[in-house]
C-alpha cells in the first residue's frame, strides 16, 4: 500500500454496528490517524414526547429509549418521580427492583461477551453466551412476563411479586450461570488468539477516563473507582454487600474482565437479595398529579452511570425530563482510544464500550453535503417541514384541521 | 471426446462444483455442530448457488468492467486445471509430467491473484483494503506452503505428485516424518482459503466482505464457487502428498479412501476455524514467518537429513 492517506466510512450502514451511526476514519495503510464520530442517526424526540404524556405513560415511553437496559431507564425516571412526589417505596419492592436490575446486568453482559466474540471474528463465543443468556432471559420472563421490556415498574413500587414457587427456579438458574462464567473465564484468560487480540487495544488511561468522563466498565478497568450503586446507593444496594470490580488493564482486555467479574458478583447480589427478601407490601399509591419541583436520579445501568432529571410542574405531565445515556459519556473515549490504532481493532474497541447509539441520540444536526454547513432546526421549523414534507406525500390534514376547528368553536 | 467427458464431467467440472458444495456443506454442518447450532440442510449450499446466480448482476461504475467480470471465471479455470494433477484413486493423476506438482502450487496462487485483482479493480475503499490485505496474506502463507509440500517430495526425491505417491506406498512409514510438515500445511492452507483465523481478507466487521463486496449476482456465486473448489482442491493436494494410503486396492477403494481423506481434511480446518478467534494482519505475518516458516525450514532440513541416512 502506498503511504497515502485516505478515508473510510464506519457506518451509518455498516456490518459491525447494529445501529446507524457514523464514524470516518482517516487511514494511513492499515493505522488510524484521525476519527471523527457523528451521532443522530437515532433521533426519536422522546424527551419531547415526555412532555406529552402522562407520568404513567412516560414510564413506558422511557423504558424503550433502550432495548436492552429497559429496567435502567424505567426506574432512573420513577426514582426520580418519587423523589418529587415524596414517595416512599416499600422495602420489598425496593428489592424486587433491585432483584431484575441484577437479572438485567447478567443478560446484558453476556450479550456483550457474545458481540464482542463476533467482532473478533470468534463466532464461536458468540453462539455459547447467547445459549447460556436465554437462561436469564427465560428466569425474566418467569418473574416479569416479558424477556426485555419487562413493565416491572410503576411509580411508588413494583407491579408483581416474587412467588415463592419462582424462587427456586431463580437460584437454579444462578448456580447453572454462574458455572458457565467462570468456563467464560477461563477462555478469556487462557484462549491465546482472544487475549492476543484483546490486550493492548483501545489504550484509556486513568487520567483521560476521568478526563473525559468515562463511566461504567469503561472506567472501570481503566482504575477509575466509581459505581453508583456504591457511591450513592439507590434501590436496595445500601444493605447489600459487593465488591465494585476494578481492573489496571486499561485496554479491551480489562473491560472484558470487569465484565465478567462483575458477572460473577451479579450472582452474588440475586443470591443475597432472595435471601433477604422482606415481606410486606411491594407498593403504595401513587397520585395522579405529580407536586411542582425537580428531581436527578442517577442509576448505574450495565453500561455505565445513567443519570435522569425531571422537572414537574403540578400537573399530571412533567413539564421536563431529559436523559443522559451512559453511551453519550463513553462516544468521546471512542475516538481518543482510536487514534493510532488499527482499522481492524476498530470493530471491537467502538464494541468494547458497549455501545447503544439509539438511547444515546438526542439531537440532530443537519449537515449540508456540498458546503459541509453544519446547522439546526428548532420546533416551530421541524413542524412546518414535517407537515410540508407529508403533504408532498399526498398526506394533508389541514382540512380536517380546518373541520375540527370549526367543530371546536361551536360546541 | 474423452478430453471433454475429462474437462466438464469428471473429474472436471461437474464433479469438482458437485464435490465442492458437498464440501461447504459439511464444513458448514460440522462447524454449527460444534458451536451447539443445528446448521444448515443439505441443500443449502445448492439453494445459495441457485439464488445468487439468478439476481441481478451490478458492476460498480468506476470498476474496469472486463477486469470485474473476468476474474471469477479465471479463478475457477485455474482450479479446475489443478484438479487434473493431483492424483485421487491411485497412484497416478490424470495427467501427470514431471515436476507437476509446481504448476499446481503455480495453479493454486492464482485465485488469490483474481481475488486481489477483483477487488482492485472494484475502486470501493473496502474492496481495495480487502484486495491488498489478501495480497500481503499471500506472501505470509505461501513460503510455509510451499517449503512444507517440498519436504516429502524432497524425501521421494521426484518433483510428481503421481511420483511422490508412489514413493510412500512402496515406504509407507516414511509418511510419519512428514507430520510436523502436515499441521504447518493445514495452517498455511487456512490461510489460503481466507478461514478463521486467517480471514483478515474478508473479515466482516471491519471491511464488510473484503475484495468479494461489490460482486453481486453471478459473479459473486461463480467466485464462492471458485472457494468451495479451492477448498476441495487445497484438501486434495494435502490428502495426496501427506495421506497417500491404501493406493493399491483399486479404482473403487481408491477413491472411497480419497473422498474419507479431504473429508478428513475438511474436518480439521472446521473444528480449527472453530476454536480461535481472528488475528490482525501483522500479528498474522508475525505468526507466518517467526512460528511456521521457521518448523517448515527445520522440516526440510530433518527430510534432507533423513534422506541421506535411508541411503
Amino acid at each position: 500500500m502506498p503511504e497515502r492517506e485516505f478515508k473510510i466510512p464506519i457506518g451509518p450502514q455498516h456490518p459491525a454496528l447494529k445501529e446507524p451511526e457514523s464514524f470516518l476514519l482517516t487511514l494511513r495503510g492499515e493505522k488510524i490517524t484521525e476519527m471523527t464520530v457523528r451521532l443522530g442517526y437515532n433521533h426519536r424526540g422522546i424527551e419531547k414526547a415526555c412532555e406529552a404524556r402522562t407520568y404513567i405513560q412516560d414510564m413506558y415511553l422511557v423504558e424503550r429509549v433502550c432495548g436492552i437496559c429497559s429496567h435502567s431507564h424505567s426506574t432512573c425516571f420513577i426514582q426520580a418521580v418519587e423523589e418529587i412526589a415524596g414517595l416512599q417505596v416499600p422495602k420489598r419492592g425496593l428489592y424486587i427492583r433491585t432483584l431484575i436490575a441484577e437479572l438485567e446486568r447478567i443478560h446484558s453482559h453476556l450479550l456483550w461477551l457474545g458481540v464482542a466474540g463476533h467482532e473478533i471474528g470468534f463466532d464461536t463465543l458468540l453462539m455459547y453466551t447467547w445459549r447460556d443468556r436465554e437462561i436469564v432471559m427465560d428466569i425474566l420472563a418467569l418473574v416479569t412476563g416479558n424477556r426485555v421490556n419487562y413493565g416491572m415498574n410503576t411509580i411508588g413500587g413494583v407491579r408483581r411479586d416474587v412467588t415463592t414457587d419462582q424462587i427456586p427456579k431463580i437460584l437454579e438458574a444462578i448456580d447453572k450461570l454462574e458455572e458457565r462464567t467462570k468456563y467464560y473465564i477461563q477462555v478469556g484468560t487462557e484462549e491465546i488468539t482472544l487475549r492476543e487480540r484483546l490486550s493492548g487495544v483501545g489504550k484509556l488511561s486513568k487520567e483521560d477516563a476521568i478526563r473525559l468522563g468515562a463511566v461504567g466498565p469503561t472506567a472501570r478497568a481503566s482504575g477509575v473507582n466509581r459505581d453508583v450503586r456504591r457511591d450513592d446507593p439507590y434501590g436496595a444496594y445500601g444493605e447489600l454487600t459487593f465488591d465494585v470490580i476494578i481492573d489496571n488493564h486499561s485496554d479491551v482486555y480489562g473491560r472484558t474482565l470487569v465484565r465478567l467479574g462483575e458477572l460473577m458478583q451479579s450472582y452474588k447480589l440475586v443470591r443475597q437479595i432472595i435471601r433477604q427478601l422482606p415481606e410486606g407490601p411491594i407498593s403504595v399509591k401513587a397520585p395522579r398529579r405529580i407536586p411542582a419541583g425537580q428531581a436527578v436520579s442517577r442509576y448505574e445501568a450495565p453500561r455505565g452511570e445513567d443519570v435522569h432529571f425531571v422537572k414537574s410542574n403540578g400537573s399530571d405531565k412533567p413539564e421536563r425530563v431529559k436523559v443522559r445515556a451512559p453511551t453519550l459519556a463513553n462516544v468521546q473515549v471512542v475516538a481518543h482510544m482510536l487514534k493510532d490504532g488499527y482499522l481492524a481493532d476498530t470493530p471491537i474497541v467502538i464494541a468494547a464500550i458497549d455501545p447503544c447509539f439509539s438511547c444515546t441520540d438526542r439531537a440532530i444536526s443537519r449537515t449540508d453535503i456540498e458546503s459541509g454547513r453544519t446547522d439546526r432546526m428548532d420546533w416551530p421549523e421541524l413542524r412546518t417541514y414535517g407537515i410540508n414534507w407529508y403533504r408532498k406525500q399526498g398526506i394533508d390534514f389541514s382540512e380536517l384541521n380546518k373541520k375540527m376547528r370549526v367543530l371546536r368553536e361551536s360546541n | 471426446m474423452e478430453a471433454l467427458f475429462n474437462i466438464f464431467v469428471f473429474p472436471g467440472l461437474l464433479f469438482v462444483a458437485v464435490f465442492g458444495l458437498a464440501a461447504e456443506y459439511i464444513d458448514r454442518k460440522l462447524y454449527a455442530l460444534m458451536q451447539n447450532r443445528i446448521g444448515p440442510p443439505w441443500f443449502q449450499p445448492v439453494a445459495d448457488f441457485i439464488k445468487l446466480a439468478s439476481k441481478q448482476e451490478l458492476v460498480p461504475e468506476h470498476a474496469d468492467s472486463f477486469v470485474f467480470k473476468m476474474m471469477p471465471v479465471i479463478a475457477i479455470t485455474s482450479i479446475i486445471t489443478a484438479f487434473l494433477y493431483i492424483p485421487m484413486w491411485g497412484s497416478n493423476a490424470l495427467f501427470a509430467f514431471k515436476g507437476d506438482l509446481v504448476v499446481v502450487l503455480y495453479l493454486l496462487t492464482v485465485p488469490t491473484l483474481t481475488y486481489f485483482l477483483g477487488g482492485w479493480y472494484s475502486r470501493s475503499v473496502y474492496s481495495m483494503i480487502g484486495a491488498a490485505r489478501s495480497l500481503t496474506q499471500l506472501f505470509a502463507y505461501e513460503i510455509p506452503l510451499f517449503i512444507s509440500i517440498l519436504a516429502p517430495a524432497m524425501l521421494a526425491d521426484t518433483w510428481s505428485l503421481s511420483g511422490i505417491s508412489e514413493y510412500f506406498s512402496v515406504h509407507p512409514w516414511h509418511i510419519l516424518f512428514n507430520i510436523p510438515g502436515f499441521v504447518i500445511a493445514i495452517i498455511a492452507l487456512l490461510g489460503k482459503l481466507e478461514k478463521v483465523p486467517f480471514d483478515i481478507p474478508e473479515a466482516e466487521t471491519e471491511i464488510v466482505a473484503g475484495a468479494f463486496t461489490e460482486y453481486s449476482g453471478r459473479l459473486l456465486a461463480l467466485f464462492r464457487m471458485a472457494i468451495d473448489m479451492e477448498l476441495v482442491i487445497g484438501a486434495s493436494l494435502l490428502a495426496a502428498v501427506f495421506l497417500p494410503f491404501g493406493l493399491h486396492y483399486g479404482p473403487w477403494v481408491g477413491f472411497g479412501l480419497y473422498i474419507l481423506k479431504v473429508l478428513f481434511i475438511i474436518g480439521l480446518i472446521s473444528l480449527s476455524r472453530t476454536i480461535v478467534a481472528r488475528l490482525r494482519i501483522d500479528q498474522m505475518i508475525g505468526f507466518c514467518w517467526k512460528v511456521i516458516a521457521p518448523v517448515a525450514f527445520l522440516q526440510f532440513i530433518a527430510d534432507l537429513i533423513i534422506k541421506g541416512i535411508a541411503k
